[in-house]
């Protein structure tokens, strides 16, 4: 087990770079949880145990109810067809590939939104959050009258390379890459900001350029909070249902997530959709799970 | 609980207690007021029928039964009909879980069967339109479809219902009886979306009922294929067994099944039960 004020252990061999400082932000290592242990001994407060332990069993609660209900008999059965596995194959490589997405284009925009001065920028942060608000399925619809073929791209895309982006796995990644960049680009701006900007000053006043300093200097710096914000995004494309359905459409072995999956099999065979969703579950928790204790320890 | 909640939640009490006397009061003036009117223009106004009905109803009914909705209140003042219109399979699973419905209104036997079976329909159900399939393709029809076989032709984008939607179902059933085999390029949800992808001239061709491209206007183009008449669909509509508003709701589906819900359906592209 590596000290937990090393989290970026995964992210390769530590060489000598700049040691973060230990008492750092409360968000950026291992402190925080010796901290909570310390307090507990002391006590908790009841007005925060109370809402906190119901806030659990609320959440827990619906999770439980589905693991009572679950077809436990015909569940083998299920879960052996082809088109669960197609569906979860494809979730997971879709999941996968809108998290890549999002970590090659939603890190520089968190830089560019936490480093740099320009005019309109909040502006910009609040228009980044806006997938955020916006319902899915309204996602979806932007998307189709943006890239659909006969949107306001999708109709040049269409003309000039033949490409027509709707119905395909590619159009399942960018519906999912849609509503899940935001929750990485927060999170990494939101740790960029936290970080403290004197490292990177010193490696460019040592003759690296800002690149070199970003790639060098800060990127191992904000590992953590890289890692928490690709897992966030990784989580929410896996549940992506709206913007899937409306932008991707729903064919099996091309575009039919697990959500797509479940949500077509309430219709008619609820047990069906219970059993969809436990394998969802079973795999996210094993994902996260596996994550959290590689690169995610106090974050 | 603080006191700020509680109070909070006394004042909502009060508040809805006010608005529930607001209601009745006007309710009462309403219907006092044009009772006799009303009994003189239809001379059978016997039961004041009064409150909401609620009705679940098959996305495909969503004009016609607004229309019908907005006639009954006029009819019989005070009363108000509210509708949730969707797929008959996603209104069929809610009403079984427990949803607040007065009357059903599928697209299918089958899915009415789903409630039926669960006993949640009070009475048998009754057949009170059917819809027959039809092509909606792009305005103009590029693609030249006309018949369903032209839908298999390489590089048309067709999408159908899902095989769980009624009209996914009818589709299958009329391609198979036709031995043909089509490959969309997506299983919508509903009708609605179905239409919707033409609509957006995303595909170019979909499945749906007549009464949908009756519906779209000059949006789509509705082409009519025979293998349609061994797809019909029926629409059962039955009175629920939770229903809170029994004795309106039965009022509501009277008009449905009258010679005047009749036309309004009929209008809407609707064949006679």
């Amino acid at each position: 087990m590596t000290s937990p004020d090393e989290p970026g252990a995964a992210a390769g061999p530590r060489t000598d770079r700049p040691r973060r400082r230990r008492a750092g932000k409360g968000e950026s290592g291992g402190t925080t949880p010796r901290r909570i242990r310390a307090a507990g001994r002391r006590g908790v407060p009841l007005p925060l145990l109370l809402p906190g332990v119901l806030a659990l069993v609320f959440l827990l609660l619906p999770l439980l109810a589905l693991l009572v209900r679950a077809p436990w008999r015909s569940l083998p059965d299920q879960l052996t067809s082809t088109e669960v596995w197609q569906a979860l194959q494809l979730s997971l490589v879709s999941a996968t590939l809108a998290t890549a997405v999002s970590l090659v284009l939603g890190v520089p925009l968190a830089w560019l939104l936490a480093r740099t001065e320009f005019p309109g920028r909040g502006l910009v942060r609040a228009l980044v959050t806006l997938p955020l608000v916006l319902p899915p399925v309204v996602g979806g619809v932007a998307l189709l009258l943006a890239l659909g073929r006969n949107g306001v791209i999708g109709k040049w895309l269409d003309a000039w390379f033949g490409i027509t982006l709707p119905f395909t796995t590619t159009a399942v990644v960018l519906a999912e890459a849609f509503v899940a960049m935001p929750f990485l680009v927060i999170s990494v701006e939101g740790t960029l900001r936290a970080a403290d900007p004197r490292f990177e000053e010193a490696a460019t006043t040592l003759g690296a350029s800002r690149f070199t300093a970003f790639r060098r200097v800060t990127l191992p710096l904000i590992a953590p909070g890289v890692a928490a914000g690709a897992v966030l995004a990784w989580a929410r494309a896996l549940g992506e249902f709206g913007a899937t359905i409306t932008f991707a459409g729903n064919f099996p072995g091309r575009t039919q997530t697990m959500p797509l999956a479940v949500y077509l099999a309430l219709q008619n065979d609820p047990e069906a959709a219970i059993s969809l969703s436990l394998v969802l579950l079973a795999v996210s928790i094993a994902v996260l799970a596996g994550l959290r204790d590689r690169w995610l320890t106090g974050v | 609980m603080t006191p700020s909640v509680r109070r909070t939640r006394r004042m909502l009490e009060l508040a809805g207690a006010g608005a529930a006397v607001l209601l009745t009061l006007s309710a009462c003036s309403s219907s006092s007021g044009s009772s006799n009117t009303a009994s003189d223009a239809s001379g059978s106004a016997s039961p004041k029928l009064s409150g909401t009905v609620t009705v679940f109803a098959a996305a495909s009914l969503q004009e016609s039964f607004t229309a019908l909705g907005k006639e009954f209140e006029q009819q019989h003042p005070g009363t108000k009909v509210t509708f949730s219109f969707g797929g008959s399979d996603t209104l069929a699973a809610s009403i079984t879980g427990g949803a607040p419905a007065d009357v059903f209104a599928a697209a299918s036997p089958k899915t009415m069967a789903t409630v039926t079976d669960a006993k949640d329909a009070a009475g048998a159900p009754e057949t009170f339109v059917r819809n027959q399939l039809e092509i909606a393709t792009l305005p103009g029809n590029p693609g030249k479809v006309a018949s369903l076989k032209d839908l298999t032709k390489p590089g048309l984008k067709v999408v159908l219902c899902d095989k769980t939607v009624p009209c996914g179902a009818a589709a299958q059933k009329a391609l198979d009886a036709s031995h043909l085999k089509l490959t969309p390029v997506s299983y919508e949800q509903d009708v609605k979306s179905a239409l919707n992808k033409v609509e957006l001239k995303e595909a170019d061709a979909a499945v749906v009922y007549k009464t949908d491209v009756h519906a779209a206007g000059d949006k789509v183009e509705g082409v009519e294929f025979p293998e349609s008449a061994k797809a019909v669909n029926d629409y059962p509509i039955a009175l629920l067994k939770n229903a809170k508003n029994a004795e309106t709701a039965k009022a509501f589906i009277a008009l449905v099944r009258s010679a005047e819900g009749q036309k309004v359906l009929g209008e809407a592209g609707f064949l006679k039960p």
